[in-house]
């Protein structure tokens, strides 16, 4: 799809994982399993064959460029477009742009070197399988001006206060934007535009000192333009608080959650770490739980999820948990609703237990 | 530029050329080698056996290997690529894949090990190499080749051989060498009936490049000569009184060529005392990646001791069994000593003891296959269900 570029803004998303985003930012925060947020927009992406892909960052993106490289795991590093990263070094005087406005005035070059016509504009908070594809096609038969993604959804976990609602009338056209709660259509933070449109709205909001392209280009302007919805009924997680990061990994371990993200014909991508499979040693008690690649299980785990080289002790026992790569939990430690960050050693006989409702995290490279 | 006003050309010379003799069926294995060569055969819940000799050239600092294949190659060729895998996509060197090709004078297969070697000289010249080592796809182990060329340095040997002692009884099942004190080469036998040394050829020759060239230029004229490394070069060699050596390597190392000492050196990988460690990060083993999601193990689930790769499903009982990717295990069954490749699917109530599973086997429900003697049965996707299950 050489007609369809992609940008990843980050700019907008706010480090709302307690613990998990004080050394990264959210989008490079792990999930489910062996995977980091970035992975499953850049994997729908990549799926929907889009090969020029700008990611937008202003803070913490030390681990995120880290984890995308040159995009070689998305099959991004080709001889023309790829993975663009984008952190903010912008020395031109004449600039006035403010807010997210910035990065579309700065990074210009990308648009006008791209090949693409139309531009896809999305964030890192939205877990979700959605075919792009299937997005673009319909924005071009319905001949829009831009095309904004939905689920409609009443039961959708977010108590987040900047989850954002689409007003649709009976047409399918958005035509304004609202934080009302008993509105269903959850705003998947998703838009599909012209590249020619985008450009001149970039123009209009940085001459009139706005900071928010998508509200106050393109929303306030919904009389004017032609806004149509698409509508995505598939898996979506919203990760916009510790308690959403936490609910949504754990409904991962149901059949049907697991299936819906996990058992698809198009691969998740991630970079990869060449661990050997995981060791069940003679003792290990495992129920109900995902394992990545690398962990060596002596102990017992229920309804948990452990990254990559996580080591499980014999007499650990580690329950409603989620402990991220290369932790250590050694003999008679006990974890109960507790988030480990990377690199964490709890040494033997400690006992950490959370609520369900808020898990007891913490924070990366440390020793208990 | 030089003092000549010449420009001089960065060259292409490399120390130590690797040559990987993956052409080998593999006739032994039965089943497991129906649709690949040897060398693709699956190992270790994630590998192939050729990812140990790649990722130890790897790990050795050795760039530059070229791959001789054969029989079945697709398979082998898939999994190679370009190298990307072990660290070998460069611009100059890394891997290359060197299948038999015809020329003007006409062409042939590759008619011994040797003779691989020979039809393919053009490629090892290309990097006027001061050394050449040779390597094959039939084994698991870790081994520094590095430390293998410092010694060859040291001895000013014209050929190094990496040996290692097996059990006295076995010992007529191998290439024995017989050495002097000093481990230089006095004679070898290929699977001699009563053995006068215990120190088996594992397989693993580097040969100083200029000796070697002019033997393999001298086999290849011979019409009697098999063009075998063993059969033939070793042997000419040592009349010829070069200098051989034997390197003794004393860490894990096992040969698959069988059914059973494959299944036996996968077991090996489930023993918490085996000096075979696959997690260790100064000597990762690499391979092609499958992109699949983590492993899931249910709440019927019960595994011990064993080995399973990302993408599995596991609802039943797993006791030493090892899982490659994509494998799924129904509620309510057991699999002991066994080895399920990827995707494999088995269903519900399935009993399989001392079995190995070959890719993307579907098993139905209630099958049970159980080898009552030591005996390892093979599985594939052709296996009558029925009929075995009636025999147990």
């Amino acid at each position: 799809m050489n007609r369809l570029m992609g940008v990843i803004n980050l700019d907008a998303e706010q480090d709302l994982l307690g613990e998990l985003t004080y050394f990264r930012c959210g989008a490079a925060v792990p999930f489910g399993g062996r995977y980091r947020l970035i992975d499953f927009v850049l994997s729908n992406m990549v799926n929907a064959n889009m090969s020029e892909i700008a990611v937008f960052t202003r803070r913490k993106y030390r681990s995120l460029m880290d984890h995308l490289g040159n995009g070689k795991a998305w099959d991004l590093d080709h001889v023309k477009g790829g993975l663009f990263i984008l952190p903010p070094d912008w020395n031109d005087p004449t600039d006035i742009s403010k807010g997210e406005l910035q990065h579309y005035h700065n990074n210009r070059d990308f648009f006008a070197r791209g090949h693409a016509d139309h531009v896809l504009i999305t964030g890192s908070q939205h877990v979700s399988r959605i075919d792009f594809e299937e997005v673009f096609n319909h924005h071009l038969h319905t001949k829009a001006d831009v095309t904004v993604v939905y689920q409609h959804n009443p039961s959708i976990l977010s108590d987040n206060r900047f989850s954002k609602k689409l007003v649709i009338d009976e047409k399918g056209h958005a035509t304004a934007l609202s934080n009302d709660s008993d509105n269903p259509n959850h705003y998947m933070n998703t838009y599909v535009i012209k590249k020619d449109l985008l450009l001149d709205l970039v123009d209009s909001c940085i001459s009139r000192g706005k900071s928010f392209l998508f509200e106050e280009g393109i929303m306030t302007n919904a009389d004017r333009l032609h806004i149509t919805s698409y509508s995505y009924n598939g898996y979506l997680a919203v990760i916009d608080s510790l308690p959403s990061y936490y609910q949504e990994s754990m409904k991962l371990l149901s059949d049907q959650h697991f299936a819906q993200l996990f058992l698809s014909e198009k691969p998740l991508l991630t970079k990869i770490k060449n661990e050997p499979p995981t060791v069940y040693k003679k003792g290990s008690k495992v129920r109900n739980s995902l394992l990545a690649n690398g962990c060596v299980i002596e102990g017992e785990v229920t309804n948990s999820i452990l990254f990559r080289g996580v080591k499980v002790e014999s007499g650990a026992i580690i329950e409603n948990s989620i402990i991220m790569q290369r932790c250590i939990v050694e003999k008679g430690t006990v974890l109960r609703n507790v988030i480990l960050d990377k690199d964490i050693t709890l040494t033997s006989n400690k006992t950490l237990i959370g609520a369900y409702t808020q898990p007891y995290v913490v924070a990366k490279r440390k020793v208990i | 530029m030089t003092e000549s006003g010449v420009v001089k050309m960065t060259t292409n010379k490399k120390e130590c050329v690797a040559m990987l003799l993956a052409g080998g069926e593999g006739k032994r294995l039965g089943l497991l080698t129906k649709k690949m060569a040897k060398p693709a055969v699956y190992f270790g819940g994630k590998y192939r056996i050729i990812d140990f000799p790649l990722s130890n050239c790897t790990n050795s600092g050795i760039d530059t290997v070229g791959v001789l294949t054969q029989y079945e190659p697709l398979a082998l060729n898939t999994h190679l690529g370009i190298g990307t895998p072990w660290g070998l996509d460069h611009r100059k060197g890394g891997l290359t894949a060197l299948p038999p090709f015809v020329e003007k004078a006409g062409g042939s297969w590759y008619l011994g090990t040797a003779d691989a070697i020979y039809q393919n000289m053009c490629f090892i010249e290309q990097y006027d190499p001061e050394y050449v080592l040779i390597l094959s796809g039939d084994h698991i182990y870790k081994m520094d080749y590095d430390k293998m060329l410092t010694y060859h340095k040291e001895k000013q040997a014209d050929v190094t051989i990496s040996v290692i002692e097996v059990p006295w009884n076995e010992a007529s099942r191998f290439g024995i060498m017989n050495t002097d004190a000093y481990y230089t080469i006095t004679e070898f036998e290929e699977k001699p009936l009563t053995p006068k040394s215990n120190l088996a050829s594992m397989g693993v020759y580097l040969f100083t490049w200029s000796y070697l060239k002019q033997f393999l230029m001298a086999d290849a004229s011979d019409i009697e000569s098999e063009h075998d490394f063993g059969k033939n070069v070793i042997p000419a060699m040592l009349d010829d009184h070069c200098k051989l050596v034997a390197y003794p390597f004393s860490s894990y190392w096992r040969d698959v060529g069988t059914v059973q000492s494959y299944w036996e050196a996968s077991m090996d990988l489930l023993d918490p005392d085996s000096p075979l460690r696959l997690n260790e990060d100064n000597w990762r083993i690499y391979s092609a990646n499958p992109n699949q999601p983590p492993q899931y193990v249910a709440n019927s689930a019960k595994v011990s001791q064993s080995f399973i790769n990302e993408g599995c499903l596991v609802y039943g009982r797993l006791q030493k069994a090892i899982l490659f990717h994509g494998v799924e295990v129904g509620k309510h069954s057991v699999v002991s000593g066994s080895i399920l490749m990827p995707n494999v699917k088995v269903g519900q109530r399935v009993q399989l003891k001392n079995v190995i599973v070959t890719e993307g086997t579907t098993i139905p429900d209630d099958t049970v296959i159980t080898s009552q003697k030591e005996e390892i049965i093979v599985i594939d996707n052709e296996t009558k269900f029925e009929a075995l299950t009636m025999l147990t």
